[in-house]
């Protein structure tokens, strides 16, 4: 070891240079405990006071930072850039609902305590065999992992050992969650039409309009947020994840070194979209409502332009991305709605041409700037 | 005969014609046998290369045409075990198509290319032909310009390249070792730690350079070599290749004679997708064909 | 081909006899007998309900075809008088309710709009059953006789359903007069379906299915199925056999008809969702085809070619006829317009970034939704259709071609031969072909690289606010106008093969067509699904598209 001119120590170096996550997990724990604490034992006239709309608006926020995480990982690292991630976060969210929906038993409009609300409605005569067993929250989470994550394998493993690349995947992603955004507007889909799925009650047992179960929800996704955030950049640090920035930057350099990248791509496209999948079951509880709008094109691209501005490639960059854009899209479309979709329009011109690495990219050359 | 990748699953394929569903139960039993793993969970062996006639690459009758422009007509080639080769021909006489072939990028429209006696390279993808032992390099310099040089040959290094132990993989110190000596060899020491986008162009042809010894592959194919290097750098060069052939197979592609004069045993000259002449650098030269369609365009 | 030419023939003759529609110069004998109708109107109102009759058959003598209107307003229950006429001369008036008690006004003589009244300031001119049933005799009376074919043949139709030993005279008689041979054939199988129902001699039934032979009428077939129907009992109604027996054979040959207007019907439909894929994909189709540059504003670029329109039809309300016309250069001049600031101001310094491009251009497309939803509104405007364009090309009974689709199919068509033209036969063709099969040779042998650039974008964007005109024909005009075509148009370049513009031809049309097909079976949301289904697949299996191009493509 003593003889080679690289110490071994400085693999780790190297790797160390873009270990965020200390500092990420940090601010992320610090804030979303803080937040609690205020909500929950500060007596609501105190000026530290955070009220439980907070929360909820802040937990929406954190899922929203693990979907373009997950968009991040695929488009930032791997160059794939995937217009259909609503998609995956939908699907999630659906399952959820659908479990969210069981809960509510006899306590719907009609009181049935076998079908939800929108059957009784549509004179559905029982419950569809796709429904049976969402009652059992462990059959709901499993299918929350296994539907996006079977959808994006077919998909991926079409696609990839097809060679669509580009623009051309784009599209198609695109296409996907158009095609699937219509067949949930169906009513005889079962997943309740364009009125989608709301009225949720409870969630294992525990009322969802309750503070505390707010806060549990919030800092569950904060939690899911962290470990998503610590996975990926552990993927990302290791030779996986050297072979996926490889394929962002020469695809075929890695085939001709024995790499079989389209499985690579397809592994990481599954991945992707169980992080969106999860973003979007953790989503549903908390916002109360989940319909076909979620998979319209224009929620996908949004999500990419989080990252964009947050700066793809670096993972605190999404998460940053996400939650700058929604923030401010709560504020706008709140004081000036009108504005709203300007601002938005704009951002993704200016980000795309001046910003090409985001906001953190625009700090980098700061720093770096000021060491040279 | 091929080897087939599902070898083992094929195995099962006796089952009684006549009943299909007794036969699907079969499968299936097979398939869960407990005395055998999942074909694609094992890592195969790979075949051995069958080099017992001397000669590790074999290319006939190949030939490729794209909208009716035969860029490979029907040529035929082999490569002895160990030997140094260079290919040389005009722009269009096919030295990059043939590699495209051999390294299965381009599919021919006719004839057989084999690896060894017994390894049908035609129909394996990209990285298979590169994990049976066959390294390539770009006549452009193509490296994974945002990763560190280190980064770049660990990539390359002959390793499990499935998912699951590239995922798990640590470099252990023997490897890093191996890496280092590398680096000496390339002389890129020094800028182990650098971006590989930040290197000069000379210096990226040697980082790919140092990728295929890295990968210690048996057949390297390499094209334009010394294209942006110093004249010392190419001198450096030819001193390597020479080093490398005996152990390994080396099929350059060249356009600077003065370069292919220093290094080559066997020069094989190619026109028009097909072998126009094949010996030694002076029987080339003074081949009456090869004077007429190649070198007599330089005098 | 041949078809082709017939039919812009007839797009080019139908456009000149709206132009030349004489007006109607006004004699000394017209104005005589208007003299005389208006005062028997004017008498309708005064007289008690008996002396009513008299003066209509007055009416009908002088007024002939004039007073038809007046006559089925009448027996509609729908002609009134002001009362403020009252004392002065009553003219009658035909109206039309607006609700919440508002009424439309028509002179019931000239038919000329009159301006709106509430109930309250008008009063019906009575009648009673026997007046209406006179009033419908003599308006099939009127209309038998008219010198209008089209009127004659509207009548007799009318007819079909309810005749009666009245009718069936004047039938009869007016069959003697009848000089056209479609109006002759439909006079027959009036008379013979009510042979068919009143006769009781089975030769003279059997007889009168001959003329029934082929027919196409609906009517017609309730009379065959009445015949071939069973009772409750399982026995058949009618007791003669040999007349049952033709009947059903005849219904077979019918229901074979049937079906093969069905499929062209649905055929039509297909070519007609086809030519709107078409014309929104043919923008695409140079831009992201040929340029290679993802423009996700195209659909916006159709929407401001909607708006266009609408802007123009609010400039020239009194040449609605034309405005249309008006409205195709506006707006190929708007949207290329438009086109250009968008490639010189952001997409020129995006080059060779595909996936960035495709981003910038969607947010311009927000920016230019929420510019339309600003300046007019978030609300759906209606942009009227031009008269030339509304109704139906009636082919026989069972199918008809509505005329805006078929104007729209051959536009369709003209926009993409032009192009072609454009591309093959022009310099900046020739110049667009050099740039997009390789930028520096182009440069180097002195074409101007982004001027080129410049115009192609505007071509293509010119075009889709052309299309943006077609789809104003359609649909209604809004800011999301373009989100709904975005991702066809996309998928019908990608489909077609990018960079061919016969592949957009052949994919827009193909695609219209298996979704039409598909629809009856599946609906139109399930075949809309199924087809992007498919698509998807078929990019796997063949990334290129139907007709692969070499050369630079979008993506490298």
């Amino acid at each position: 070891m003593s003889s080679t001119s690289i110490p071994a120590g400085q693999i780790s170096t190297l790797h160390a240079i873009r270990n965020k996550a200390p500092l990420f997990l940090a601010i992320l724990f610090g804030a979303t405990l803080y937040a609690s604490v205020c909500n929950l034992y500060v007596p609501q006239g105190s000026v530290f006071y955070v009220s439980t709309y907070t929360i909820t608006l802040l937990g929406k926020y954190l899922c929203y930072a693990l979907l373009a995480l997950s968009v991040d990982v695929i488009w930032g690292y791997c160059g794939i850039l995937s217009l259909g991630h609503g998609a995956f976060f939908a699907l999630g969210g659906y399952g959820m609902g659908m479990y969210l929906m069981r809960q509510i038993g006899d306590r719907g409009v009609y009181g049935n305590p076998e079908l939800p609300d929108f059957m009784v409605f549509l004179n559905w005569p029982e419950l569809p065999w796709y429904w049976a067993a969402f009652d059992q929250f462990w059959f709901s989470a499993l299918m929350i992992l296994f539907v996006p994550g079977s959808l994006a394998f077919v998909f991926g493993w079409l696609a990839f050992r097809s060679r669509v690349t580009g623009v051309y995947l784009a599209i198609m992603t695109q296409a996907l969650t158009y095609a699937l955004m219509l067949a949930f507007f169906r009513n005889e889909m079962g997943f309740g039409g364009n009125n989608g799925l709301t009225d949720f009650k409870d969630i294992l047992g525990y009322n969802l309009q309750a503070d505390n179960t707010r806060v549990v929800l919030f800092l569950l996704t904060a939690l899911a947020l962290a470990l998503a955030y610590v996975a990926s950049e552990l993927i990302m640090n290791s030779k996986f994840g050297r072979v996926i920035i490889g394929i962002r930057d020469a695809e075929d350099r890695l085939r001709f070194l024995g790499y079989r990248t389209d499985l690579y791509k397809v592994a990481l496209f599954v991945y992707s979209a169980l992080l969106a999948g999860i973003a979007g079951a953790l989503y549903v509880p908390q916002v109360g409502i989940i319909n076909p709008g979620e998979f319209s094109p224009l929620n996908s691209i949004e999500i990419v332009i989080w990252v964009a501005i947050g700066g793809r490639g670096t993972l605190y960059g999404a998460v940053i991305g996400a939650l700058i854009v929604n923030y401010a899209k709560t504020k706008f479309t709140a004081i000036l709605p009108e504005v709203w979709l300007f601002a938005l329009g704009a951002l993704f011109v200016a980000v795309t041409i001046f910003l090409p690495n985001g906001l953190v990219g625009l700090f980098k050359r700061r720093s770096q700037g000021k060491l040279s | 005969m091929t080897m087939s990748k599902r070898g083992v699953a094929t195995d099962s394929q006796n089952a009684p014609e006549a009943n299909k569903a007794a036969g699907m139960k079969h499968n299936l039993r097979e398939a869960f046998r407990r005395d055998r793993v999942w074909p694609w969970l094992i890592d195969e062996p790979q075949p051995e290369i069958n080099v017992a006639h001397q000669y590790i690459l074999y290319v006939e009758s190949l030939t490729l045409s794209f909208d009716g422009f035969k860029a490979l007509n029907d040529l035929n080639l082999y490569i002895r075990d160990g030997e140094l080769r260079c290919l040389i021909g005009a722009n269009g006489a096919g030295k990059t198509t043939l590699m495209d072939v051999i390294t299965g990028k381009t599919r021919p429209d006719v004839g057989t290319v084999y690896f060894g006696q017994t390894i049908d390279l035609l129909g394996r993808s990209e990285a298979d032909i590169a994990q049976l032992g066959i390294g390539r390099k770009f006549q452009k310099p193509s490296v994974f310009e945002a990763q560190s040089v280190f980064a770049n040959l660990e990539l390359a290094m002959q390793a499990n390249k499935r998912l699951l132990p590239t995922l798990l993989a640590r470099l252990s110190g023997e490897q890093i070792d191996r890496i280092d000596e590398i680096l000496g060899i390339i002389g890129l020491r020094e800028q182990g730690r650098m971006l590989a986008g930040a290197l000069s162009h000379g210096q990226k042809q040697w980082l790919e350079i140092g990728m295929l010894l890295v990968a210690n592959p048996r057949l390297l194919l390499i094209d334009e070599p010394v294209a942006g290097m110093t004249a010392q750098e190419a001198e450096h060069t030819a001193e390597l290749l020479k080093t490398l052939a005996g152990d390994h197979t080396v099929v350059v592609v060249e356009h600077d004679m003065e370069f292919v004069r220093s290094i080559a045993q066997t020069v094989t000259v190619l026109h028009q997708g097909s072998v126009l002449a094949e010996g030694s650098m002076a029987e080339v030269q003074n081949n009456q064909d090869v004077i007429e369609v190649y070198l007599g365009e330089e005098q | 081909m041949k078809y082709f030419l017939h039919l812009t023939l007839f797009f080019i003759l139908s456009l000149a006899i709206q132009t030349v529609q004489a007006e109607d110069s006004i004699n000394a004998d017209d104005q005589d007998q208007m003299t005389q109708i208006i005062h028997l109107a004017d008498q309708l109102s005064r007289v008690r309900l008996k002396k009513i009759q008299p003066i209509l058959s007055q009416l009908e003598i002088t007024g002939a075809d004039i007073v038809q209107p007046m006559f089925e307003a009448m027996r509609a229950g729908n002609l009134y008088y002001l009362k403020a006429d009252k004392n002065s001369q009553r003219r009658p008036v035909i109206v039309e309710s607006l609700g919440d008690s508002n009424y439309q006004l028509k002179d019931a003589i000239t038919l000329d709009k009159k301006g709106q009244a509430t109930k309250k300031q008008l009063k019906k001119i009575r009648s009673n059953n026997k007046i209406r049933g006179f009033l419908r005799d003599a308006i099939a009376r009127l209309t038998l006789s008219s010198e209008n074919p089209e009127v004659r043949e509207a009548a007799v139709k009318n007819m079909l359903a309810s005749i009666d030993e009245k009718t069936i005279d004047l039938l009869l008689k007016a069959r003697l007069q009848e000089q056209d041979d479609d109006i002759l054939e439909l006079m027959d199988v009036a008379i013979a379906l009510h042979t068919l129902r009143t006769s009781e001699d089975a030769g003279q039934r059997l007889a009168a299915l001959e003329p029934l032979e082929q027919s196409l009428l609906p009517v017609v077939r309730n009379s065959l199925n009445q015949l071939v129907a069973v009772d409750a009992a399982g026995k058949y109604i009618e007791a003669d056999d040999t007349l049952r027996v033709r009947a059903s054979e005849m219904l077979k040959d019918i229901q074979q008809q049937l079906d093969f207007y069905g499929f062209i019907e649905t055929l039509f439909f297909g070519l007609s969702l086809g030519s709107v894929l078409l014309l929104v994909a043919t923008g695409l189709s140079i831009t992201f085809g040929v340029m290679g540059v993802i423009n996700m504003a195209h659909g916006e670029l159709i929407m401001l070619g909607a708006y266009t329109t609408y802007v123009v039809q609010l400039m020239m309300p009194n040449y609605i006829e034309y405005s249309i016309l008006v409205a195709i250069p506006a707006a190929f001049v708007v949207s290329g317009l438009v086109g250009i600031a968008i490639e010189r101001g952001v997409i020129r310094f995006l080059q060779g970034r595909p996936l960035e491009t495709l981003l910038a251009t969607f947010g311009i497309s927000l920016v230019l939704q929420q510019a339309v939803r600003s300046m007019f509104s978030p609300l759906n405007r209606q942009v009227a259709s031009p008269e030339w364009m509304s109704g139906s090309l009636e082919i026989n009974a069972v199918l008809s071609i509505t005329y805006n689709r078929l104007y729209i199919l051959i536009f369709a068509l003209l926009v993409f031969f032009a192009l072609q033209l454009i591309m093959k036969k022009t310099p900046l063709g020739l110049y667009v072909r050099a740039v997009s099969q390789n930028r520096d040779m182009a440069k180097a042998i002195g074409i101007r690289s982004g001027w080129v650039d410049a115009m192609t974008f505007g071509l293509g964007s010119g075009i889709a606010g052309v299309a943006g005109v077609a789809l104003s024909q359609l649909t209604n005009v809004g800011p999301n106008l373009g989100q709904a075509y975005i991702i066809d148009s996309f998928m019908v370049v990608v489909f077609g093969g990018v960079g061919n513009l016969w592949g957009t031809l052949v994919g827009g049309m193909s695609l219209g067509l298996v979704n039409k097909f598909l629809e009856p079976a599946l609906g139109a949301v399930l075949a809309n699904i199924l087809v992007l289904v498919f698509i998807i697949l078929f990019i796997q299996k063949r990334p290129r598209g139907l007709f692969p191009q070499k050369g630079r493509v979008a993506d490298s």
